[in-house]
This record gives structure tokens, C-alpha cells and sequence, in this order.
């Protein structure tokens, strides 16, 4: 079935996605995809919100809008393979010879920074590259327990903006959120390993 | 100066050492030779002993009765001495940065052993068997299971098993055929040991052993993933030794003939009986524990005692039923330890935690002094030079290759593969240690005839692994730039951000339609929160259980105890006495005005706090108003505003609700609060009741209220709204139902927010009944029947309970705080406490705030 499905995909694109997103990544891709809740046919390489949706375990994920978002270019409601496939490319375990190598001429997707990125366009939802104290307490109120009062929740939403805030304008920047997770192991936790 | 110290300190360890062996000598010489030595302690003895058995001929005032108290005092002292050493050796971090501590106590175990050797010419005290696995080890064992970071162990429980089932037996397959390869090839002259015989030595050499490894590597702050596959793997391996140390003993016993493939089966079937079923046990226990902890809320002071003796039960149990017992004690710890700490009194979690790390770092100090000392013994000590290298390099070498080639196959199925240097680190890290010499004492002296030889190696294999590499392992890590533990701060902003990674992950898995291990973490997840937690963890801990807020709570905790701290040495907590009022209606003010009025409140607020930085910090912080923060000196003020609540409500509760009878200086057994007596909060009680009186009373009449019931009227009815919903910030006050006992005037002054606008303006002081003496004389005329009738009726324990869980006077900016502990407290209003007697049991279920406030007493 994978193997039907990626002769779909013709040669040069493939060729094309796999410079973009990193190599091994694209003979296998259409096979996750195929066994995937994902019904929409590999070939039509277009999948909308609802294929996501449809994906029972995302449902109940509570921070699945916000990813099946992320899918999406902004203002649309369709993503084809490559988007799909460059987004995903985020998750892709950043290799040895990876690191050493600066000859590339723009950073790899799967770069410290871009899954940093990635991560921070989950809460920022009005993309002005900041997120406000709002954009964390929706996040945070998606993800704690019910049981946590609104106002615990807005203590704990003050203090986390206190922790990153550096110049002191009530909401985390990229900067200062690349910053405050300097120590993070972002590498590895914003990897999976059957991407390879 | 140090030294000086230093050199006194050994100066009192080998008085108490001499010591010993002066009250041992008697005991040692005792059963074997009746009266013939005339050594000096023998004449002691004897004269005591004459003393104790002879006919009493009159009443003896004082009598020497050492032999009435030998035992526990010999253990006694021991530990003593044990513990001195670590003092000794701690005293001078030069020493402990070169050499881990685990080496020194092994060189101060040599020289005691030294001592009583030279006194005893025997050496009566070496590390048994008996002593080491009931009394030494399950505390190590239990302490790093209830420590141990779960969700690192679960995430690298597969290469952990590998390392710890086929490693193990990988070890003990080589080191055995090897040294048996030798012995056929003559390497070791001649000595009396059989091919099995050799296996069985291999089997019980081929275990990393937990208490050096921790040991060593808490020293050596290698990156938690290494620390975790040696930790992980030295603690899951001890069912695999057992196993095969008991299969080989048998089959040592049995003689080669005897041994078919039925056997050897049986072998491979009692491992995963032994090592899944000692686990299970563990579980069992663990559950079991969780669910004690459930109800165990009127024996709070005992309660961290059943963490400790159903460990050991576990432990215990599945010694009994031959399982592996390591692996049941760890998994015991592992299982509880989430539940039990949501269970239990914050109290008694730290007691808990204390009293682990007490008897765990007791008894590991204890284990390597006492593996010094039973080197100095001759009886063990056969030499045989071919025989001792061979297996030392046996074991070095066939661990490297064993963790090389295992970590090869791991590396291809790992996330983040272990390079080259972590893998050294680990062959390196494959430390022997006292697990190792208990087996190996506990082989039958009359079916191994070498016994001695391999009591003997083992212990050198003990020592060369745990001093030698044990010092360079921290200079090899330095030189490998083997990467370290990142020494991060715990901060809100990681955790919030490691979960969303969590949920990223597995959403990225579900799209991507794998069922990884991020899955599988997730589905357990789910599982647990749905179903475990509901069984095991208490309703009120349960909703109060998530993980980002106790992490707050944490840090809240830690915030409070630097401000107390830092305001005892600046002398700055003066304020909550006396401003807080103040304060309070600064920050009220500017919150619900601050739109309107902000620049003017903050013009306002610089002028009047710069004598306190604290205050103007907590403020501002809670204002947003953000210009302000700028010139404060951050850093250390970050995050003051909540441990500044903390404070207050601490202080407030100590402060304010004293009763003028003194009841102290009581002894309880069962409560630290004893002075908590039932007179003073009956005192409190009727004092609160007056003033409640009085309030509402002046209400009723439509007379504009005094400040003072305006302001506590309005905390009550902030208080008692469900859920917390009492924040500035949200200012929901809508909700009509709430002000249900409260008459007009609460209503009004409370939710208009104007009358209390004026009268915090106009209000600096603090509205406490503590400062107001004037109200009480008056107070008697005031008792209406109801409140009289009230007191008589419940005198015991009703109104004690609503008088302490009120709080009626907590100042407002406590509110904050308030709903983080105390949330589903009702309000005390007289008329709803006496109306609804469920919410007092209610609140009986809750555990108590965190700071002192007096837990009510039991009737």
C-alpha cells in the first residue's frame, strides 16, 4: 500500500521535499500517512481540518486544535503534502552529522530554533510574536485540570510570564522564550524517533 | 581551625571505637574461655557477673548490668561510631572532591578494623549476611525507589531491562567460563573449584550493585539519562542474581550429573517467577500503601510510619516467598510514591522524605565502614595472585564489552543514541560492591572448599571497583566532557512548556499514525488519571493534584522561606503587622481603579513604599502596572507576590488569633499544636462572634456601617464564593446566592465597591479584635440568646471548628492565597455554620493549611 502510494507522488517532488524536509523521511512518509485515520487519498496530497479531526486519539488530545492549526498555513483551511510533510519534518531527531555541518544555506527545519518556533506559534495565536498573558491562560487552561480555579490559574499564568519576562511588558517574545528554555533539552524532547 | 576540628573529631571516633572494644572484649571472650584470662575487662566482668547471679545479700543501690543491655548497646555504638566517620570525613570538602566518600568510609573501616584486630586479635565484627539484607539494605533499596524519577526510569525501562537481564547474565556466563578456561589452563595452580563452582562465583560478581552506584554517581553529576541506565539497571539486576545465584547454588549442590535440560528450564522459569513476582509483590505493597494513606488523616503524627513498615513488609514478604526482594521494596517505592505524597499532610511528606534520606544515608555510611572492617580479617585472606587478577580483569573487561555491545544494538532503535563516551562511562560505572560480599559469604563453606578465596576477591573486586574507579571516575568524566546534569533552576515556564511538548508528541505520533512510546505514555496516562488516581488518591488531594500547580506550590513554598528569611535579617516584616491594611486597600484600590486612576496610584505608590521595597513590589506586581517593576531591583524580588501571601497568612494566622489565655508549653503525643487548646479557641471564638454581633447588628439598623464591618464583610463573602472565584483580578461578583447570610448591608457595601472604596481610604490600621481590647468589655451585653443558646449547645467541638476555619479578619490581599489551600472552606458565618453542619465535616476532610494553623482538635 505505502509502496502504491509514494509512485503517486512523482520522482522530482519527492526529491524536492526530501532537500527541504531532510532525507530519509519522504520514502516512508505516504506509508504513515496511508495507515493513518487520514482517509483522503495520498495522491490528491491535500488534506483539510477534518482529516485531522477524524483521528480519534487527537480529539481527545487537549491540545489537539492548536496543533491541527499549526498544520495550516495562515487564512487556510487546506494543507498540501509538502506543508504537511514540512511540518512534520519539525519532529525529526536533529542527527550528529547534523550538527557540525553549517554548509547548509538555510536552517534545517528540525532546527533548535525552528521546533522552538514551532512550539511558540502554539500559543500565540494572534501571531504578533508575543504571547500575552490571555494566549498562556487559554493554553494552560486547556491543559491543567478543571479542578485548578481561574484565579490559580491566573496566578500561575502571572508567574510563568514573570519567570520569562525580561523587559517587563506582561507577555514572553520569542527571544525571551528561547531564552528561558536555554537549559531545555528541546532536541530531544520535540523529537520522535520513527521519523528517521 | 579546621583541621584542629578535624583532628578532635578523630579523636573522640577512636575514644568511642576503644570503647567499644572494651565493652565487646567481655562479651567476645565470654562464651569461649569462662575465667581464664585476667584481663582487666574480664575482672569487671566477673565481678558483675557475680553481682547479677550471686544471692542478693541487700539491696544494691546502683548495679553494672552490661550484659542486660550488650546487644542494643553494641548496635548502638556502632552506628555511633559509623556515623562519626562520615562527620570526619565531611568535615574537609577537599578530601570528598578527590576521593568519593564511599572510598574514605572503606579507609576508615580498614583502621577501625585495624583497632579491634589489634584489641580483640579476632576479628568479631564483620558485615553478615543476616544484618546486611534485613537491617542495612532494604532502606537504600526502599529510598531510591520512592526517589526515583519515574517518568525517566519508564521512558528507559527498555534499555535499563536489557542492560539488567542479559547483561547480568552475560557477566556472569564470561567471568565464570573464563576463569574456569584459566584454571583447565593452569593459570591459577592448584585450587579446588569446579566449572559450576565457577559459575556460581561469576553469577555473584556479576551484579552492580545499587549502594555503590548510587554512591559514586551522586558525586559525579553525569546527565540523568547514563545516571538512570547504570542506576536503573544495578537496582532491576538483583532479581536476575538471585535467580542465578540460587540456580547455581542448587545445581552446585545437585553435581554436574545430575543437571538435564528439565533443570536448567526450571532455572529459566524460576527467573521470571522470581523477578516478575517480586515486582508484583512490590506493587501489591505499593497499592496497598497508597490506599492506606487514604484514610489515615486522625493518625496524621504515625501516618509517615506506614511508608516504612509496609516497605519493609514488602520486602520482607517477598524474601519469604523467595522472590526477588530488591526488586519488590523498589517497585513498592516506585508505585506509592505519587499517591502517597498527594495523600498525605504536606507534613507528613516531608517527614517522609527526611526520615528516607536518614536512614538510607545511615545505613549506606554503615555498609562501607563495615566493608573495611571485614577486610582485617586473616581467616579470609587466601592468596592467590593469578586467581585475584584474572577475576578482576575478567570483570572489567567483559563488562566493557558487554555494556559496548548492548548499548550498539540499543543505539539503533534509540532516540537520542548513546555516544561513544556515555558508554564508557557506563562499563565504567559497573561498581561491585557489598551485595556482592553478602552472597558471597553466604556461599556453603562445605560445598565450595575455596570459600575463603572468594569471600577474599570479592572483596578486592569490591574495593578496587569502588575506591579506585570510584576516584577516577569523576577526573574521566571530567576529561570525556561526558555531558553533565544540567543544574536548572525548577521554574514554572519549563514544566508548563515540558507538557505541552507531551501533548505536541503525541499528537505528532497520532497524525503520523504510529503508536510509539509517546503513545503509549499517553494512553497510561489517561488510564491512570481515570481510574488508579480515582482508587488511590483521596477526593480533596485529588482535585487538587496537577502537576503545574504543585510545582507552583512549590515554588511558592520556597519563595516564602527566602522572604521570612530575608525580612529577618532586614527587619522588614514589621509591615504585615501593621500596614497590611494599608496596603490592602492601596491594592485595592489601584485593581479595581486602575484604568481610571493608574497614574496617579503609581506616582502615589512610589512615594509611599520606598521604606519597603517588599510591599511596593508585592503591589505593583498585582497592579500590572509595569512601569513601576522597572526600577525595583528584580531579581530578587521575582515572584515575591505570592510567597508574600504565603507570609501574611502565616503571620496573620500566628498574629492575630491568639487568645489572651495563654495555654502553653503542653505536652501532646499527638498533636505539635498543643497549644491549640479548646479555651483559647473558645476565647477566639466568642470574640469573633461579638464582633460578628456587632457588625451585623449596626447593619440591620441601617446605620452606615464602621469601616471595620464593611471590610470584613466583604473578605467573607470574597472568601466563602466556591472555588476561589474571590480574585481582584476577575471581580466576579455577581453571583447573587452568595451573600445568603448576609443582610442588606453586606450586599451593599460588599459588591458596590463604593462604601468600601471610602472606607479603606479612610481605614489604616488593622480591624483585629487582638488590637481592639475596647470591644470586649462591652461584649457581654451583646450575647443574643441565639449565640449564647450556641455556645452551650456545641461547646465542644462545633464552634472551635467554625471559629478556626473562619478567618473572618484575614486581610484581603490574603485572598489570593486563601483559595489555593483553603478554597472549599465555607464561610463561618454563624448562621451557615450552624445551618449547614455537612460543610464542617466538609472542611474536616481537607488538610490543613500549610503554615501552623492549629489543626481542630478531635474530639
Amino acid at each position: 500500500m505505502g509502496s502504491r502510494a509514494s509512485t503517486l507522488l512523482r520522482e522530482e517532488e519527492i526529491e524536492e521535499i526530501k532537500k527541504e524536509t531532510g532525507c530519509k523521511l519522504c520514502q516512508n512518509a505516504p506509508l504513515y500517512l496511508s495507515q493513518t485515520s487520514i482517509t483522503n487519498p495520498v495522491f490528491n496530497s491535500v488534506f483539510s481540518r477534518e482529516d485531522f479531526q477524524r483521528i480519534p486519539e487527537l480529539a481527545i488530545n487537549p491540545l489537539g486544535d492548536r496543533i491541527i492549526n499549526a498544520f495550516f498555513p495562515e487564512g487556510e483551511d487546506q494543507v498540501n503534502f509538502r506543508g504537511f510533510m514540512r511540518t512534520l519534518a519539525h519532529f525529526r531527531p536533529i542527527e550528529d552529522n547534523e550538527k557540525n555541518k553549517n554548509a547548509a544555506p538555510s536552517e534545517p527545519l528540525n532546527s533548535r530554533t525552528n521546533k522552538l518556533l514551532f512550539a511558540f506559534r502554539l500559543y500565540d495565536l494572534d501571531r504578533d510574536d508575543k504571547i500575552s498573558r490571555d494566549e498562556l491562560l487559554q493554553v494552560l487552561r486547556m491543559m491543567v485540570g478543571v479542578n485548578i480555579s481561574d484565579e490559580q490559574l491566573g496566578s500561575i499564568a502571572d508567574r510563568t510570564i514573570q519567570e520569562a519576562d525580561t523587559n517587563g511588558d506582561n507577555s514572553i517574545s520569542f527571544n525571551e522564550f528561547m531564552k528561558v528554555l536555554e537549559k531545555v533539552d528541546v532536541e530531544q524532547k520535540m523529537s520522535i524517533r520513527f521519523l528517521h | 581551625m579546621a583541621a584542629l576540628r578535624q583532628s578532635t573529631l578523630c579523636f573522640y571516633v577512636f575514644c568511642l571505637l576503644m570503647w567499644v572494644c572494651q565493652a565487646n572484649e567481655p562479651a567476645v571472650h565470654d562464651p569461649t574461655s569462662d575465667t581464664s584470662d585476667a584481663g582487666n575487662a574480664n575482672e569487671t566482668h566477673s565481678e558483675e557477673h557475680s553481682e547479677e547471679g550471686g544471692p542478693i545479700t541487700t539491696l544494691p543501690i546502683v548495679s553494672w548490668k552490661w550484659h542486660h543491655v550488650e546487644t542494643p548497646y553494641i548496635v548502638a555504638l556502632w552506628v555511633l561510631v559509623c556515623w562519626l566517620c562520615k562527620l570526619v570525613i565531611e568535615a574537609n570538602h577537599h578530601v570528598t572532591n578527590v576521593i568519593p566518600e564511599s572510598a574514605l568510609l572503606i579507609c576508615f573501616g580498614f583502621i577501625l578494623g585495624g583497632i579491634i584486630w589489634g584489641a580483640d586479635k579476632v576479628q568479631t565484627f564483620s558485615l553478615t549476611p543476616t544484618v546486611f539484607f534485613f537491617y542495612l539494605l532494604p532502606q537504600i533499596i526502599l529510598d531510591a525507589g520512592y526517589f526515583m524519577p519515574n517518568k525517566l526510569f519508564f521512558s528507559n525501562l527498555g534499555g535499563i531491562l536489557i542492560h539488567a537481564i542479559i547483561g547480568t547474565c552475560w557477566n556472569a556466563a564470561t567471568v565464570g567460563l573464563s576463569l574456569w578456561g584459566c584454571h583447565v589452563g593452569g593459570a591459577m595452580g592448584d585450587i579446588d573449584i569446579g566449572l559450576l563452582q565457577y559459575l556460581l562465583y561469576g553469577s555473584l560478581l556479576s551484579a552492580v550493585d545499587p549502594v555503590a552506584v548510587i554512591a559514586v554517581f551522586e558525586q559525579v553529576h553525569v546527565n540523568e539519562v547514563l545516571f538512570i541506565m547504570v542506576f536503573g539497571e544495578s537496582l532491576l539486576n538483583d532479581g536476575v542474581t538471585v535467580v542465578l545465584f540460587n540456580v547455581f547454588d542448587a545445581f552446585v549442590s545437585l553435581g554436574g550429573a545430575e543437571i538435564d535440560a528439565a533443570e536448567i528450564i526450571k532455572g529459566i522459569i524460576s527467573f521470571f517467577v522470581v523477578a516478575f513476582g517480586g515486582a508484583l509483590v512490590g506493587v501489591v505493597f505499593g497499592l496497598l500503601l497508597s490506599l492506606l494513606t487514604r484514610c489515615t488523616k486522625n493518625i496524621q503524627i504515625i501516618e509517615p510510619g506506614f511508608v516504612f513498615v509496609l516497605g519493609y513488609l514488602s520486602y520482607l514478604t517477598a524474601e519469604m516467598l523467595s522472590l526477588s526482594a530488591i526488586l519488590s521494596i523498589t517497585f513498592c517505592g516506585v508505585c506509592c510514591q505519587k499517591y502517597i505524597n498527594a495523600n498525605m499532610d504536606e507534613k507528613s511528606v516531608t517527614t517522609v522524605r527526611y526520615a528516607m534520606k536518614v536512614f538510607a544515608n545511615g545505613s549506606e555510611t554503615m555498609i562501607f565502614v563495615f566493608l573495611g572492617i571485614s577486610a582485617i580479617d586473616k581467616t579470609i585472606w587466601v592468596w592467590n595472585t593469578g586467581f585475584i587478577l584474572l577475576t578482576l580483569l575478567f570483570v572489567f573487561v567483559y563488562r566493557c564489552i558487554g555494556v559496548f555491545f548492548l548499548t550498539w544494538i540499543q543505539n539503533k532503535f534509540r532516540l537520542v543514541p548513546l555516544d561513544f563516551t556515555d558508554r564508557l562511562i557506563m562499563s565504567y560505572g559497573g561498581l561491585r560492591g557489598a551485595v556482592a560480599y553478602g552472597l558471597a559469604v553466604l556461599l556453603d563453606e562445605n560445598k565450595i572448599k575455596e570459600r575463603p578465596l572468594m569471600i577474599g576477591t570479592t572483596l578486592i573486586v569490591v574495593y578496587f571497583t569502588v575506591i579506585l574507579q570510584g576516584i577516577t571516575m569523576k577526573p574521566l568524566v571530567t576529561w570525556l566532557k561526558v555531558k553533565r546534569a544540567t543544574s536548572s533552576d525548577l521554574m514554572l515556564i519549563g514544566k508548563v512548556q515540558n507538557k505541552v511538548f507531551d501533548h505536541l508528541l503525541v499528537a505528532i505520533e497520532d497524525i503520523s499514525g504510529q503508536k510509539g512510546h509517546n503513545y503509549m505514555r499517553d494512553k497510561w496516562n489517561n488510564f491512570e488519571s481515570k481510574w488508579l488516581s480515582w482508587i488511590l488518591m483521596k477526593p480533596s488531594a485529588r482535585k487538587k493534584h496537577d502537576h503545574v500547580f504543585d510545582v507552583f506550590h512549590q515554588l511558592n513554598l520556597r519563595d516564602a522561606l527566602d522572604y521570612v528569611a530575608e525580612g529577618e535579617c532586614k527587619g522588614s516584616l514589621e509591615f504585615i503587622r501593621n500596614e497590611t491594611a494599608y496596603i490592602d486597600f492601596r491594592k485595592k484600590f489601584g485593581d479595581d481603579f486602575s484604568d481610571i486612576s493608574m497614574p496617579d496610584i503609581t506616582i502615589d505608590m512610589g512615594d509611599t513604599t520606598i521604606a519597603n521595597p517588599y510591599t511596593r513590589q508585592d503591589t505593583f506586581r498585582r497592579d500590572t502596572v509595569p512601569s513601576i517593576s522597572l526600577e525595583m531591583h528584580e531579581q530578587t524580588m521575582n515572584g515575591l507576590r505570592e510567597s508574600e501571601d504565603m507570609n501574611t497568612h502565616h503571620l496573620l494566622q500566628q498574629h492575630l488569633y491568639k487568645g489572651r489565655k495563654q495555654h502553653r508549653h503542653r505536652y501532646s503525643r499527638s498533636h505539635f499544636d498543643v497549644n491549640q487548646d479548646e479555651n483559647e479557641v473558645q476565647e477566639i471564638f466568642q470574640r469573633t462572634m461579638r464582633n460578628r454581633l456587632e457588625s451585623f447588628k449596626s447593619g440591620k439598623m441601617g446605620v452606615t456601617p464602621p469601616k471595620t464591618i464593611t471590610k470584613h464583610s466583604k473578605k467573607d463573602t470574597q472568601q466563602k464564593m466556591p472555588n476561589g472565584k474571590s480574585m481582584d483580578k476577575t471581580r466576579s461578583y455577581h453571583s447573587g446566592d452568595e451573600d445568603f447570610e448576609f443582610s442588606e448591608e453586606s450586599s451593599a457595601s460588599g459588591y458596590t465597591g463604593s462604601i468600601p472604596r471610602v472606607s479603606y481610604t479612610a481605614g489604616v490600621g488593622i480591624e483585629n479584635p487582638a488590637f481592639m481590647p475596647d470591644l470586649d468589655p462591652m461584649a457581654p451585653v451583646q450575647i443574643p440568646p441565639w449565640l449564647a443558646e450556641g455556645e452551650t449547645d456545641s461547646a465542644t467541638v462545633a464552634p472551635s471548628q467554625r471559629a478556626q476555619a473562619g478567618l473572618p479578619w484575614t486581610p484581603s490581599n490574603l485572598r489570593r492565597l486563601a483559595p489555593l489551600r483553603i478554597s472549599t472552606r465555607s464561610s463561618d458565618s454563624f448562621v451557615l455554620a450552624d445551618t449547614l453542619p455537612s460543610s464542617s465535616r466538609e472542611r474536616d476532610e481537607l488538610p490543613p493549611p500549610p503554615s501552623p494553623p492549629p489543626s481542630p482538635p478531635h474530639s
